[in-house]
């Protein structure tokens, strides 16, 4: 159901189908004017916390398109079974949970490398599409497997009282993960730019995303800085996927499915195979979600839609996306 | 292409048969008055799917039937016939129950596809059922000839609001899940019983929507905390809502929270953990305790039986028997019109879960339990008169 805008009422009044009027512009000054700086300061933490979660999952969507020129649709997936991972170590195996956040690291890395190896090394020499579609059935089969081993029962991720805390700053709750998250987003970043920019592997990486097949000319070992990428973007979802269920503890085989969407967003929004395009992608997209339902309560419904049209509109002007680099398609 | 043709044929023949016996029902049935018994069809799946559901009715009914065994001075003879968990059987075993073996009502089916493929049947031939545990308000929407024992689930809405209205609450706060019917259907239900408790056009301080899968509802929370609600009602999925219970208390709201029958899982639990304690929901039986005489009865006589602890289902198995006799009582005929009159005229019946009423729909109005989270179980709380 969406709002008609009417004619005889002014710009900013709409009609929903139903007969129920909403001027949003009056409304809108209303929520400002009632809203408390305590109200604010929260809805821009928890936009901060999320926008900084979206970030850390975007990097991985990026990297590995700034490299391969694909999207890697089990990323999102492996945040999954990150999680899963992360369950088994500290409920099941009583591992403590600083151990098990490393151990997760490393499994979900090997992961990563496995699921290259296998979907995506073979159809190097394919057509984009046809790895495309790998990747999709490597999501598909994560999914799956996650469904049978685990069940669809959601399980709850453990609880790390350290990070889970609520800390209470005037009137505002902050969760100490929230205040976590965006440090290691940033952190992350700084390592990464470092890798990327200054080290031999990133130099080899830059070569492989300019164009491979000269990269593989010049001797550069194309398979290995295709490992090292996955690596790193697998280690990311690791993290990222911590994060996550430290801050929304249900874990569930389709957990990555939405969550995994939105970060394609950010990482396109930002201008896909640009990290720090991914990073701000990912703070425009979690700040603007809190903040449409701070500012305009009546369309809490379509929060989803928000990230949408904020994609369309970008694009429409900026179809490189904000970072992004104009190509040209090479014969 | 072969199988494609099959299958259409099949499906041809599926139609002309479920036409030839829905035209089979219009004739109308003569009243024999079969000597000194009544019957009565029961119409539940007994195998395939839904079996485990319709063995837990039946058990009921069977219960039911040897506790009030006559009526009128006659006996009650029940025919059970088995669905088979199908829709295509259930339209032809309830059509046989009717032609052949003239049962003078219908009571089943539990699952409201079934139900909907007999509605028709029972509808033409006009022959009451009671349905069991169907909730889809489908069943009896546009039907005079069903109608159930059990109340549909935006009916809930209704029963937490009077229970919040009961606590004292003025302001409330919903929380829905937009794209889920039964979210929406509750919540509709409880803001208009709500509205017309308190005569308060506004007592409804907030409503925030969130999608299926949504994880992230600190924006819709930190809106409702500025408007700091008496009570939160946010029917929904359990793994959306054990989520949402929990940042709620992360961001500092104490507003307790309210919630449908979907809550009533140990997921729930298990996801919120200490910070979905002090939850409540509404539910249709507790088996704990008992509301009316005759549900001490049942639950006496059903421990004697079958041992071990009777379900919601068997109770309302055991509920739609007991609006049949009653109006077959009320009615002193076994004609079924004048039966399905006396149904649809069902005023505060002691049954097992509550003293239940029919609406104009034919759904069953009637009190609920309450249950709320407490050291990580569900416990019974309260007990709710809906008027």
């Amino acid at each position: 159901m969406l709002p008609l805008p009417s004619e005889e009422e002014g710009a900013f009044i709409f009609r929903f189908p139903g007969g129920e009027k909403m001027d949003f512009l009056t409304q809108f000054f209303q929520v400002i004017a009632n809203m408390s700086a305590a109200s604010l300061a929260q809805h821009i933490v928890n936009g901060i916390s999320l926008g900084s979660l979206y970030a850390l999952i975007a990097i991985g969507y990026t990297m590995v398109y700034g490299i391969l020129l694909m999207i890697n649709f089990a990323h999102a997936d492996i945040v999954m079974m990150a999680c899963y991972f992360a369950f088994f170590g500290i409920t099941v195996f009583h591992i403590p949970w600083y151990i098990t956040f490393v151990g997760v690291i490393v499994a979900t890395a090997a992961l990563g490398v496995v699921i290259e190896r296998t979907a995506y090394r073979p159809l190097r020499d394919a057509p984009k599409n046809s790895v495309l579609i790998s990747a999709i059935g490597a999501s598909f089969l994560l999914e799956n497997l996650a469904n049978y081993l685990f069940s669809g029962r959601p399980l709850r991720f453990p609880d790390i009282p350290l990070l889970s805390q609520t800390i209470t700053v005037g009137s505002v709750q902050i969760q100490a993960i929230c205040l976590v998250i965006p440090v290691i987003t940033f952190i992350s970043l700084l390592v990464l730019l470092h890798i990327v920019n200054h080290t031999k592997t990133g130099m080899a990486m830059r070569a492989v995303s300019k164009d491979y097949e000269i990269a593989r000319v010049m001797g550069v070992n194309i398979d290995r800085v295709i490992s090292i990428t996955f690596i790193i973007g697998s280690s990311l979802a690791a993290i990222g996927a911590f994060m996550w269920g430290v801050r929304y503890p249900g874990i569930t085989p389709l957990l990555g499915v939405m969550p995994g969407l939105k970060c394609f967003i950010a990482a396109v929004i930002g201008g896909i195979g640009n990290i720090k395009g991914a990073v701000i992608g990912g703070f425009i997209l979690g700040l603007g979600e809190v903040l449409i339902v701070a500012f305009f309560p009546q369309l809490s419904g379509y929060r989803d839609a928000f990230a949408f049209i904020v994609l369309i509109i970008i694009l429409f002007y900026k179809p490189t996306g904000l970072l992004g680099e104009k190509t040209t398609e090479k014969v | 292409m072969k199988i494609k043709k099959l299958l259409s044929v099949l499906l041809a023949s599926a139609v002309v048969m479920g036409a030839l016996t829905g035209c089979g029902g219009d004739k109308k049935d003569e009243k024999k008055d079969a000597g000194d018994t009544i019957k009565v069809g029961v119409f539940l799946p007994l195998t395939g799917d839904n079996a485990a559901g319709g063995e837990l009715e039946l058990r009921g009914i069977k219960l039911a039937n040897k506790l009030h065994p006559e009526v009128n001075g006659k006996k009650v003879q029940l025919i059970v016939a088995d669905n088979k968990s199908d829709k295509a059987e259930a339209a032809s075993v309830a059509a046989r129950l009717i032609e052949k073996d003239k049962v003078c009502t219908i009571l089943g089916s539990y699952g409201s596809s079934l139900a909907m493929a007999a509605g028709n049947i029972v509808k033409e031939a006009k022959v009451p059922a009671i349905g069991t545990s169907c909730t889809n308000p489908q069943v009896t929407a546009n039907n005079d000839y069903y109608f159930r024992a059990c109340f549909i689930d935006p009916f809930q809405g209704t029963v937490m609001a009077n229970y919040a209205y009961k606590q004292g609450a003025k302001k409330i706060a919903i929380v829905q899940e937009v794209s889920n019917d039964y979210s929406v259907g509750l919540a509709k239900f409880f803001v208009e019983a709500f509205q017309k408790l308190t005569n308060d056009k506004d007592c409804i301080i907030d409503v925030a929507n969130y999608q299926t899968g949504d994880k992230d509802f600190t924006a819709v929370l930190t809106n409702l905390k500025a408007k700091n609600p008496d009570a939160v009602f946010a029917p929904g999925n359990f793994t959306e809502s054990a989520l949402l219970v929990k940042q709620a208390r992360q961001l500092g709201i104490k507003a307790p929270f309210m919630g449908g029958d979907t809550w009533e899982t140990q997921e729930f639990i298990d996801v919120g953990g200490k910070d979905v304690e002090g939850c409540v929901l509404s539910t249709a039986f507790d088996r704990e305790k008992a509301s009316t005489e005759e549900a001490k009865r049942f639950l006496k006589a059903y421990t004697d039986e079958y041992k071990g602890e009777p379900s919601a289902l068997s109770a309302l198995g055991y509920d739609s028997y007991l609006i049949a006799i009653d109006a077959i009582k009320r009615a002193g005929t076994t004609d079924s019109q004048k039966i399905r009159d006396a149904i649809a005229a069902t005023k505060d019946l002691e049954a097992v879960t509550g003293k239940t009423t029919l609406d104009k729909n034919g759904d069953a109005i009637k009190a609920a339990v309450i249950k709320v989270v407490k050291d990580g179980k569900f416990k019974y709380l309260d007990f709710v008169d809906v008027k």
